[in-house]
């Protein structure tokens, strides 16, 4: 059981009408290890993420969590997803709902728990990303970088086995990119399993146990971070990662 | 001297009856028009295409048809068919059919509002489609719609008022046949008329407070 990986992806292939978005994606992720994948945006980074919690349903290919296959079991599709978290570019936080009850709501409607323990739970969550003095505030009054630690927080409810993360900081501004990315590397600091996708090159060099340089719809390369900044195999991938480097640099001088 | 006199001793005793009734039927017809719009509303968005075709099929006859007729149809012309009704329920049948059309209308745009992203992220965190639906998305929807939908419920209020023509003897109803008896029509429709219209204030100012109530921040 112990090198089961955690998740394991497996050829996936997806295409829109003409467009063929993933042409044969595949790795694995251990417990506890955090993957980044990185590359130009429209090469199907998104997309291979959705894929791997079904919402998208991928043309071909196949998606292990702990051992078990959950592609095509459309039946249980709720119960795998709610072992893998998921945190949005654009929040998609409950807007009808103030901050603890976007967190609860799973945990009474999916894990029926009862009223009381879910805001337990909730609150603690909330203190875990440093928002339980917002529990009661509603999406439309958090900042963007408070709507991103919220999603987090309801994601984490779940216990999830695996987080997976589409450009959690892209929609920011970058003064708040900070904040959430310190919330994802106390998580990663405390064991959890992460994919993240993203262009914070800085968070990948730390947090990376393996970066996945993807262009068009393939893993053109793959290595952990030292190799990958240092001597990447491609010019394609050496281009990117100082372009999105400088950027960064910048960013950070700004700040 | 003596309007105020027929007002006094023959109308409001005769249009008490009648205003509880007319009361019956509001307070019949309103929560299951709603609940039968937002099945509609729902099915139209989030059904199959034969539940879409249904729901729309709904829509496009009872909006298509009058009240009255329809009211005609259900009382007079059903029980040939073996299908018979008391007034009442006939009426209430009538508004409920009614009013599920309208106000599905609303609901429906404000279900369409309610962004997307919501929806894949209840279903991220293990939700069914339909409890992403029904706890997160019509929450949200029933909010928006509620101005859209509070009038419908104001002119079902008045609508009301067609139900003494098949017999079932509201206010209106009551009204006219004092007015007949006594040959008052003047004094007789002054006070049905403000009767209808203390009625439709109050529901107004309870409409009010509710969006009040139900209204988030952002929305």
């Amino acid at each position: 059981m112990n090198n089961t990986p955690v998740l394991k992806v497996q050829d996936i292939h997806k295409s829109f009408g003409n467009v063929e978005v993933l042409r044969g994606v595949s790795f694995e992720v251990e417990k506890g290890e955090t993957k980044v994948f990185i590359g130009p945006s429209g090469t199907g980074k998104s997309t291979l993420l959705k894929c791997i919690n079904q919402l998208t349903i991928p043309d071909r290919g196949n998606v292990w969590l702990n051992g078990r296959e959950i592609v095509h079991s459309h039946v249980k599709i709720n119960l795998y997803r709610q072992q893998m978290g998921m945190v949005f570019q654009n929040f998609f936080l409950f807007d009808h709902l103030t901050a603890v009850r976007n967190v609860e709501i799973s945990l009474i409607k999916v894990k029926r728990m009862n009223r009381k323990e879910a805001r337990e739970k909730a609150m603690e969550e909330l203190s875990r990303v440093g928002m339980a003095d917002k529990a009661n505030s509603y999406p439309a009054e958090l900042s963007g970088g408070q709507a991103q630690r919220l999603s987090i927080a309801r994601a984490l409810a779940m216990d999830p086995e695996v987080m997976l993360f589409d450009e959690p900081t892209s929609s920011l501004d970058p003064e708040l990119t900070g904040e959430v990315l310190d919330v994802m590397r106390k998580l990663a600091r405390g064991g959890m399993t992460m994919v993240v996708v993203t262009h914070e090159m800085g968070f990948a060099r730390w947090a990376a146990n393996e970066i996945f340089f993807m262009d068009e719809g393939v893993i053109l390369e793959s290595g952990p971070p030292a190799e990958m900044f240092t001597r990447p195999r491609f010019e394609r991938t050496r281009r990117f990662i100082s372009r999105m480097t400088e950027l960064y640099a910048e960013e950070q001088s700004d700040g | 001297m003596d309007s105020l006199l027929f007002i006094q001793n023959n109308l409001l005793s005769a249009l008490w009856e009648g205003w509880g009734k007319t009361l019956r039927l509001i307070f019949m017809s309103v929560p299951f028009g709603l609940i039968v719009g937002i099945f509609i509303a729902t099915g139209r968005v989030y059904g199959n295409s034969p539940l879409m075709f249904i729901c729309r099929m709904y829509v496009l006859f009872f909006k298509g048809t009058p009240l009255l007729l329809l009211l005609f149809m259900i009382y007079f012309g059903l029980p040939p068919l073996g299908i018979s009704f008391t007034p009442f329920t006939a009426s209430v049948l009538g508004f409920i059919l009614c009013m599920g059309a309208y106000s599905s209308e609303y609901i429906r745009g404000a279900i369409q509002s309610v962004k997307t992203g919501q929806v894949i992220a209840a279903q991220a965190l293990g939700m069914t489609r339909w409890q992403s639906v029904f706890s997160i998305v019509l929450p949200q929807a029933f909010c928006r719609a509620l101005p859209g939908v509070g009038n419908e419920i104001i002119y079902l209020i008045k609508y009301t008022s067609l139900a003494h023509i098949i017999a079932y003897i509201e206010v209106t109803g009551a009204g006219k046949i004092v007015a007949a008896r006594f040959f008052r029509f003047t004094e007789t429709f002054v006070v049905v008329g403000i009767i209808y219209l203390i009625m439709v204030s109050v529901a107004t100012k309870l409409l009010k407070i509710l969006e009040k109530r139900l209204s988030f921040p952002g929305m």
